[in-house]
């Protein structure tokens, strides 16, 4: 269950963004995780509703943005499929992930002066 | 101020991050790296589920090297000081994480721990994280390496099931080789599943009873040891420091 410590995480960015840029409230946060990146979304969601509570997210959204991982050879740059052995077929050097475990803040949308 | 009508209320304004949630525990881990560099310390970051053996694997360890490699070791563990008091009576000194209901560590625990710990002078110094092959795998904890320990009794689709721990790692140690003999497991068929989760798979079979393939294991450890030229580029490095450590970096 570490989508918990991912939500105070998350709430925590959001404060400083808010700080920053002298926000009030906050109406929706568009997060993308990667689906190897380990994080269960339905808990994700579970999580965030209850930890916004009395916090700068009260009633805010969240949007989650999933995205599909994909390898590719880092010299040739030539993708290799999901579920085969991760080496390129052509050199057989070992395969790059480069998408799929990211868990990243993309953007907040608040109430604030305009800047 | 609202253009559409004039209503008087705040502008909703979109605020560009585009940063990891985790960066915290990124900044805390890219510190615990450069104490580590700095000490001339290879650090492992040793996962696996409840029971893959991987307390075993650190007695083993100990036994096999005899004195030869300084080890040290924090154990996570949700509620006893077992594993440590097993590895300290096995010559590795060691301290517990005891995270209460967490299922991983973080790179602050970490932290914490390496500030209380009893011995600076570590050839190797392992975090045995909490027994569990989904939560650990997120979080950096300032490692030099990943190592997995999956035992036989597990089965050989544990990969497949559990990617996100395999792709991290850097080797997986296949442990309990001693009961291959009793069960139907096919080292091909997790060598192959290994192969689809993990680009660069590499993996060791060892018997912590047998200590059949620990000379193996204690040479990837020894060839991924920081060399004294590593150590004097590593003091060179820039140390951020932004918190009061109440002593000096020596005293580690």
């Amino acid at each position: 269950m570490h989508e918990y410590s991912i939500v105070a995480s998350l709430i925590d960015r959001v404060q400083q963004e808010a700080a920053a840029h002298e926000g009030a409230r906050v109406h929706r946060l568009h997060v993308k995780i990667g689906e190897l990146a380990g994080v269960e979304l339905d808990l994700l969601k579970t999580a965030f509703d209850t930890f916004r509570e009395k916090t700068i997210c009260d009633g805010a959204e969240l949007t989650i943005q999933s995205v599909e991982p994909a390898w590719a050879c880092p010299s040739c740059e030539r993708s290799v499929e999901r579920g085969s052995v991760l080496r390129c077929e052509s050199c057989g050097r070992p395969a790059r992930m480069t998408r799929g475990d990211e868990i990243i803040l993309e953007r907040i949308e608040m109430e604030a002066p305009d800047v | 101020m609202c253009e559409t009508c004039g209503c008087g209320d705040p502008e909703i304004v979109p605020i560009e991050v585009q940063e990891r949630i985790l960066s915290d525990n990124d900044a805390q881990a890219a510190h615990n790296r450069s104490h580590f560099e700095n000490l001339g310390v290879l650090a492992i970051n040793l996962m696996g589920s409840p029971g893959a053996g991987k307390t075993a694997v650190l007695e083993a360890t100990a036994k096999r090297s005899g004195g030869r490699l300084k080890l040290g070791a924090v154990s996570g563990d949700l509620a006893t000081e077992r594993d440590a008091d097993r590895l300290n009576a096995s010559g590795i000194i060691s301290a517990t994480i005891t995270t209460g209901s967490a299922c991983h560590l973080d790179a602050r625990l970490v932290h914490h721990a390496l500030h209380h710990f009893p011995s600076s002078d570590r050839d190797v110094f392992f975090i045995e994280n909490v027994g569990n092959l989904v939560c650990p795998a997120i979080y950096d904890l300032g490692q030099a390496a990943n190592v997995v320990a999956l035992s036989v009794t597990e089965g050989e689709d544990k990969p497949l099931k559990y990617p996100v721990m395999f792709q991290k790692a850097d080797l997986v140690l296949l442990t309990k080789t001693d009961l291959i003999p009793h069960l139907d497991f096919d080292v091909t068929a997790v060598r192959d599943a290994l192969s689809r989760v993990m680009p660069d798979a590499k993996m060791l079979e060892v018997s912590a009873k047998t200590g059949d393939g620990i000379d193996a294991w204690l040479s990837w450890l020894d060839a991924r040891r920081p060399t004294a030229a590593d150590r004097t580029t590593g003091q060179d490095h820039h140390h951020h420091h932004d918190h009061d450590h109440g002593h000096s970096h020596e005293q580690h």
